[in-house]
């Protein structure tokens, strides 16, 4: 396997042969800052595309398919017109706090791009408490939705962001508990420590039931957690036209529709890192011939593919499902998923206390 | 029926007779009450579904001809009430009778500026608070100077006047708020993209939870009614298409039905035929797209297409038929307007072949799924006693379990000569208005297969005079539209004209249900009620 830490490390010893310390430090965090948005704008653009061409799969449909080849450049021709868009400035809105809201989104989701393990050693940040990191940062979005549906001084954008406080407080829980679960197993908090634990097997695999009840869960609290259907209610547009975002236009929803999408990608990343082995290529313990062959394939790759297929599936539920109530969902959580979660845990300490699991690599810290 | 006017007569000697299609009873204003109270509770007369309100100017009085049938016999029955005062005409409301004739009360209100006493909503109903005249009278003034187009916001009040009788019989006047004032009241619509068309409903709630819904509509009110005095029978038709345009031939049948009522006019057997297989399309075609947009409404997207590609299929047929796909403009007064296309039949024994396809499709993506059922099953739970009170009729009324199929109760054209069955069910929550629809799919499928083989061949149309007149007189006819029971009110004072054409749309009565069965439900209960009951806007505003 390559390892990305070779390129960055000789990047680092390039700068620091001519440039002082503090200058190294400043460039590079230009350069990656750069890249980050490189990736986060072309990751949009493709989750553009690709939902749009599921969703048209779904509907006996074709999708967009006039501007470029099998309409590629459609996400493109998108994006620039809202770039163009004008910002319309309104009446008796909290100016400061509505103009702050989607920044507050898209640096959330910014901020949890941070820790995802795009390949082997190539990360932005990598220190022992990663996912708690992760966890955290995420939790800012929510921020921005509120601020978004109250300064906003509209009843439907208020009753959107009440409701999606409800919904991400609620389900927060549940993401958080599923992925304690994982991280009790694995014994660490390190991305890359997580990612090297499942060198043999990955942890759905490994990891015995209660590592697939914990996949479910994350699933459904993921699905949540990113607003998406059946769990849109925060924008239900057949209820609340597009609910906390209803007064937002221009670039301004450009970003709330971005962070959508990016927060899509992260779910499905941070399950793959939890439950499908991040960049770890698909290893079957024994079969060491398959394994090697697995191996050539480039660990980014790996990454942003299992991520992909995962997304698929939250697209899936979306352009399948009808739409939950506000009592039936935080019904869903707290009478459902909350209890099976704790018991989960418990299982799944059961589980590593007498070391009914499969393969795991011992961490080494 | 002569027994039901000896028993009337006998209660109230005031009450006068005249049979025309229907048995009219006029009595004076003071009795309305008691009669109408007596025509709903005594056990053998039951007239318990009041169908529409006609108001009515006769230059020398203005009044009320009330149209009554009954959930447990076919019987119909008229009454007409009247008063000479033009300058502050009131009458006696029926809507603590009948609840549905609180909102029927209003629009005669609207366009008659007959003042109800007792009703206690006394709002005008399509047109703004500050409209000047009441059109549909005869002295209406229609200089547009009058009534200019405003460009200001539109006004609305939030209280509305009422007049009430007390114990002395003396008329009060009293103002009533609509809503409480600390209530925290959403505008739901007009532009909304969950009530179908341009329908305002604001609704107070209280956190999620609904209040109140106070439903305000007109915002689609083009003045059909006014308009028809003014044309030729053969042009009032077109309007037809323009109200329910999901399902413009059932309201053609209807309007050429009572046409040729009056003119006695022999419809062809093939055009009979036609129109029937038609109607029965255009039902298919119109559950299909409710299945569609009521799924979009509660978040289902894909099953929109899924359910649109039959509607295509319908919508092709009568394209290749009728030349257009909405707006059919097919039955004319004696038949219909062109022979059936050479495809014709081939075309709907495809449809035929892939409807059963389809519906089993829509119950395993759809109606199977569990959030489905925990959105719809429970929700908006109208029972059958307040189905028949607000006179709702078709897929949603039969749903609460009364058999109110237009077709079986007051048959028209050949439906008595046809086995199908009318879908009843009993639970009266949306899940049933979803399923009752799903089932008159197979039901009209059925009916549709028992004639296409046997479309005999003749004449299309009868021979109608080119300059059509009707005699002197009334009448009425009720058919079965898509979502309920479509009613035509005709009067000719003897020209080609009409005096007076009175069309009861199925869909008021539907939109003013909304209220009563959302309250205490939460605020996506109320698009899923809204859907479910599936009233189209133009139809109610006319």
């Amino acid at each position: 396997m390559f390892d990305f830490s070779n390129v960055t490390g000789w990047i680092h010893d390039l700068l620091s042969s001519f440039m002082a310390d503090w200058l190294v430090v400043v460039t590079e965090c230009v350069l990656i800052g750069l890249g980050l948005l490189l990736a986060y704008a072309l990751l949009a653009l493709f989750y553009i595309y690709f939902e749009r061409k599921v969703c048209a799969a779904f509907q006996c449909r074709l999708g967009p398919n006039r501007v470029g080849p099998f309409g590629l450049l459609q996400s493109f021709a998108d994006m620039f017109k809202i770039l163009i868009k004008e910002l319309i400035s309104l009446k008796h809105t909290d100016k400061l706090l509505f103009a702050l809201a989607p920044y507050l989104v898209i640096a959330a989701s910014m901020l949890a791009f941070a820790v995802l393990p795009w390949g082997k050693g190539l990360q932005i940040i990598d220190f022992n408490i990663g996912i708690f990191f992760l966890i955290a940062v995420s939790s800012i979005g929510v921020l921005g939705i509120l601020l978004a549906g109250w300064s906003s001084n509209n009843k439907f954008t208020l009753i959107g962001a009440l409701r999606s406080g409800a919904q991400m407080v609620s389900y927060e829980l549940s993401i958080g508990l599923s992925v304690i679960t994982m991280v009790a197993f694995a014994g660490t908090m390190s991305v890359t420590g997580i990612v090297e634990a499942q060198s043999e097997c990955w942890f759905i695999f490994s990891g015995h039931i209660p590592a697939i009840i914990a996949f479910i869960i994350y699933m459904i609290a993921g699905t949540a957690e990113t607003n998406r259907g059946p769990f849109d209610l925060p924008e239900a547009e057949s209820e609340l036209t597009a609910g906390y975002h209803t007064e937002y236009s221009g670039i301004h929803f450009g970003f709330f529709y971005l962070a959508e999408y990016l927060n899509l990608f992260i779910v499905a990343g941070v399950a793959t890192l939890l439950f499908f082995g991040g960049w770890m290529p698909l290893h079957i313990p024994g079969w060491e011939g398959f394994n090697d062959v697995m191996n050539y394939i480039p660990t980014p790759i790996w990454f942003i593919g299992k991520a992909v297929v995962l997304s698929f599936v939250i697209i899936w539920f979306k352009w399948t499902f009808p739409r939950l109530r506000i009592d039936q969902l935080l019904a869903l959580e707290w009478k459902y998923l909350l209890p099976i979660n704790l018991f989960n845990l418990v299982l799944m300490v059961l589980v590593i206390v007498y070391g009914l699991h499969g393969p795991v690599c011992p961490v080494i810290e | 029926m002569a027994t039901i006017q000896e028993k009337i007569s006998k209660l109230f000697p005031a009450a006068t007779f005249e049979q025309a299609d229907t048995l009219q009873i006029t009595i004076p204003d003071a009795q309305l009450q008691s009669l109408a109270r007596t025509l709903r509770d005594d056990a053998d007369l039951a007239f318990d579904f009041l169908v529409t309100i006609v108001g009515m100017d006769w230059k020398d009085s203005l009044g009320c001809i009330y149209y009554l049938a009954s959930s447990t016999h076919a019987n119909t029955l008229a009454i007409k009430v009247s008063t000479t005062d033009r300058e502050n005409p009131m009458l006696h409301s029926v809507s603590e009778v009948w609840t549905i004739a609180e909102i029927f009360e209003r629009e005669v209100y609207d366009f008659f500026g007959i003042v109800f006493i007792g009703n206690k909503d006394m709002r005008r109903l399509f047109l703004n608070i500050d409209w000047v005249g009441y059109p549909l009278r005869k002295d209406y003034d229609t200089n547009p100077d009058l009534n200019p187009v405003s460009i200001e916001n539109e006004r609305q009040s939030d209280g509305t006047d009422m007049y009430l009788e007390n114990a002395e019989g003396k008329i009060e006047k009293k103002h009533r708020l609509i809503f409480e004032k600390d209530d925290f009241v959403v505008n739901i619509g007009p532009q909304h993209p969950a009530t179908h068309g341009v329908l305002r409903f604001r609704t107070a709630v209280d956190g999620e939870t609904i209040k109140k819904i106070d439903v305000y509509m007109g915002y689609i009110h083009r003045g059909v009614e006014k308009l028809c005095e003014d044309l030729t029978y053969p042009q009032t038709l077109h309007f037809m298409d323009r109200l329910d345009y999901f399902a413009a031939h059932n309201y053609h049948h209807g309007l050429c039905l009572c046409i040729e009522k009056a003119a006695g006019i022999e419809v062809p057997r093939r055009a009979q035929v036609i129109r029937v297989i038609m109607d029965e399309l255009s039902r298919i075609a119109s559950h299909c797209l409710f299945i569609g947009t009521f799924c979009m409404d509660l978040g289902a997207t894909t099953m929109l297409f899924y359910a649109l590609r039959v509607r295509e299929q319908i919508l092709d047929i009568m394209d290749k038929t009728c030349g257009a796909r909405m707006t059919f403009n097919y039955d004319v007064i004696g038949g219909v307007m062109a022979d059936l296309d050479e495809n014709f039949v081939a075309d709907v024994k495809a449809l035929l072949a892939v409807l059963p396809k389809n519906i089993k499709e829509y119950n395993k993506i759809f109606t199977g799924n569990v959030i489905t059922k925990n959105r719809m099953e429970g929700v908006g739970v109208l029972s059958k006693a307040d189905a028949i009170d607000y006179s709702v009729t078709g897929p949603s009324g039969r749903a609460s379990g009364w058999a109110c199929d237009g077709r079986k109760t007051h048959p028209y054209s050949i439906y008595s000569e046809l086995d199908f069955e009318q879908v009843v069910m009993e639970e009266g929550d949306s899940m049933a208005r979803f399923k009752c629809r799903m089932k008159e799919i197979e039901e009209s499928a059925r009916i549709i297969e028992q004639l296409i083989d046997n479309i005999p061949a003749g004449d299309i149309c009868a021979k109608v005079p080119k300059v059509l007149k009707l005699p002197v007189g009334k009448w009425f006819q009720m058919v079965e539209g898509c979502r309920g029971v479509f009613a035509v009110y005709l009067e000719s004072d003897g020209s080609t004209k009409p005096y007076r054409l009175k069309i009861a749309p199925p869909c008021l009565p539907l939109a003013a249900v909304v209220d009563h069965i959302t309250s205490g439900n939460k605020i996506a209960d109320l698009i899923t009620i809204g859907g479910s009951l599936d009233y189209i806007v133009p139809d109610m505003d006319r």
